[in-house]
């Protein structure tokens, strides 16, 4: 795969004195979805405002398909549609005509028989003729996309695109994204729902404070940096947890049937055989045995509040 | 030319006419009604004790002025409020993320700006004929000083809303600056009637210049050299266009 998007030592310091960037590099290959995450101001939104051209950078260059986004921008520009985290429509302007206007700023011709296939793709060909004040929010949010699609991009841009949406909305929401995965988008995403990432995700990158901390393939990214919790389903309940195994971390259910037990898959040693050694040394027969892999959220909370990380993009 | 984004410039100018004719009423009623208005006021009430200014009747004589007001005023508030909007509304982000620079964003919402001011200046040139009798000496000269006027005055506009950060800084500079200008800028009287130093006074006034060229393209009538009409009206454009390209090319109140 070729990287479509090259970000060298990407920085960016406000008026304020605020560094919103520091140092960033990242290289996405065209095809792949990536997701950004990290908690608020750690500099998502204002990386990919300057990939776009809302934000100009203090340092570092940033390529699109080859192109230069300040020297080259006309064809950097073409190359990328944005979905950005603010509802921003014209409120009295029809969704077929918005989606035109757009298609006719990235210098495309008219071409009314894409725009329906794009709207018929988001459920909005029948609002077509609709005024966009008219729509729902979820509804506005697709017009969104519909613009940014309309002059077909290489590369989109979805800066919180389930933010406020409901539940219902949000599967739908990831159903267009994967469909044009299938077309072949490359998919930047930032987000706060890290179900989200997990669900959609090729690969995972964790901001903070402005510095890129790591980038991953989400299920490396899970499995290095996961816990998991072993679930000991034993054969006759216990009444309580046996002396010799206190202090090592073991929780008995209400009804005396299992023990869960975490454990860092990092870690050389688990202390699961031994564990279950254990077990058996105190007579505790062992039914079954499970492990639940914890959730990204969880992965999430342990990298931001960890001294920070070395890039690994 | 060539890089020129030209689909760009008719998305944005075809968006900006569609915003216009949206509310057609509105847009033309209210210039019309207040030129009927000023027909009656000037040129009824007041003019019939004026009988002529350098041997044009009064009712005649204020028409270019009227049409000019006109101009000035739609100009101004059609360009920045086409700007200012998508700056509330938060779309100016399209403009900023979108394979189009300032020549076309400028070609677009000015262009679409002069040809409203234009339109309208004509409509109001239409109901003059119900008034009084206007004779067009140089119908071409008076055609391109009410387009080089509206294209002056519509750059000046598209800066005010490039620089407005709320409603009340868009309406400040047309309301105390603009207006004042224009009715002291010979409207609706000749530099000539003037005391000497009042009389240099208003030759300060850039708006005299203007009204003064189309005054002329009329009547054949000029307070100055028609000339220097032209080479006011094209000086203002060249500094509008030059501070519009600075502004984007450094992101003044656009780009973070």
């Amino acid at each position: 795969m070729t990287a479509i998007i090259q970000i060298e030592n990407l920085s960016k310091q406000y008026g304020s004195g605020t560094k919103a960037l520091s140092d960033v590099s990242l290289d996405i290959q065209e095809g792949e979805i990536i997701a950004l995450l990290g908690p608020n101001g750690a500099g998502k939104t204002t990386l990919i405002s300057v990939i776009c051209g809302l934000v100009v950078p203090t340092g570092g260059t940033v390529r699109v398909g080859g192109h230069d986004i300040r020297t080259d921008w006309r064809a950097a520009r073409k190359l990328i549609g944005l979905v950005p985290q603010e509802i921003a429509l014209e409120p009295f302007e029809k969704v077929m005509n918005c989606v035109r206007f757009t298609r006719g700023l990235y210098g495309e011709g008219p071409d009314d028989a894409y725009i329906e296939q794009v709207l018929r793709s988001l459920a909005l060909w029948d609002k077509r003729d609709a005024a966009t004040r008219e729509l729902s929010g979820g509804m506005k949010r697709r017009v969104l996309i519909a613009k940014a699609l309309a002059h077909r991009p290489k590369v989109l841009f979805l800066d919180e695109p389930t933010a406020g949406v409901d539940v219902a909305l949000r599967r739908e929401m990831w159903e267009v994204v994967d469909r044009l995965r299938r077309e072949g988008v490359t998919i930047i995403l930032t987000t706060h729902y890290l179900e989200e990432a997990e669900e959609m995700a090729d690969r995972i990158g964790v901001i903070n404070h402005g510095r890129l901390l790591l980038v991953r393939p989400t299920s490396e990214l899970m499995g290095e940096f996961g816990r998991k919790t072993l679930t000991i389903e034993v054969t006759q309940p216990l009444a309580a947890i046996p002396d010799d195994l206190a202090g090592r971390g073991l929780h008995l259910s209400p009804d005396g049937r299992s023990l869960t037990y975490d454990y860092d898959t990092r870690a050389d040693r688990t202390g699961i055989a031994r564990l279950l050694g254990d077990l058996a040394g105190q007579g505790i027969m062992v039914r079954d045995v499970s492990t639940r892999q914890s959730s990204l959220e969880e992965v999430f909370m342990t990298l931001v509040s960890e001294p920070r990380q070395e890039v690994t993009a | 030319m060539s890089g020129i984004n030209w689909p760009g410039v008719r998305a944005i100018f075809h968006h900006e006419m569609t915003r216009f004719f949206r509310t057609i009423t509105q847009s033309l009623l209210s210039p019309v009604v207040s030129t009927v208005l000023y027909f009656v006021v000037f040129g009824a009430a007041i003019g019939g004790r004026i009988q002529s200014v350098e041997g044009v009747e009064y009712g005649a004589f204020i028409v270019p002025g009227l049409m000019m007001l006109t101009i000035l005023q739609q100009s101004v508030s059609n360009a920045s409020f086409g700007i200012y909007f998508p700056k509330f509304s938060g779309t100016i982000y399209e403009y900023l993320v979108s394979p189009v620079g300032w020549i076309e964003v400028t070609l677009g919402f000015v262009g679409a700006a002069a040809a409203k001011a234009v339109l309208i200046a004509l409509v109001i040139l239409g109901t003059s004929f119900f008034f009084v009798g206007v004779h067009i000496l140089h119908p071409v000269w008076m055609l391109g000083f009410l387009v080089l006027t509206a294209t002056a005055f519509s750059l000046l506009g598209f800066i005010i809303g490039l620089w407005a950060k709320n409603f009340e800084q868009l309406q400040i500079v047309p309301m105390m600056v603009i207006t004042p200008l224009v009715f002291l800028g010979g409207a609706f009287y000749s530099a000539d009637m003037l005391p000497p130093f009042w009389e240099g006074v208003a030759k300060l006034n850039p708006v005299l210049y203007l009204i003064s060229g189309f005054r002329w393209s009329f009547f054949g009538l000029a307070d100055v050299p028609v000339g220097v009409s032209l080479v006011a009206v094209g000086l203002m454009i060249a500094l509008c266009c030059a501070a519009i390209r600075w502004i984007f090319a450094t992101g003044w109140r656009l780009r973070e």
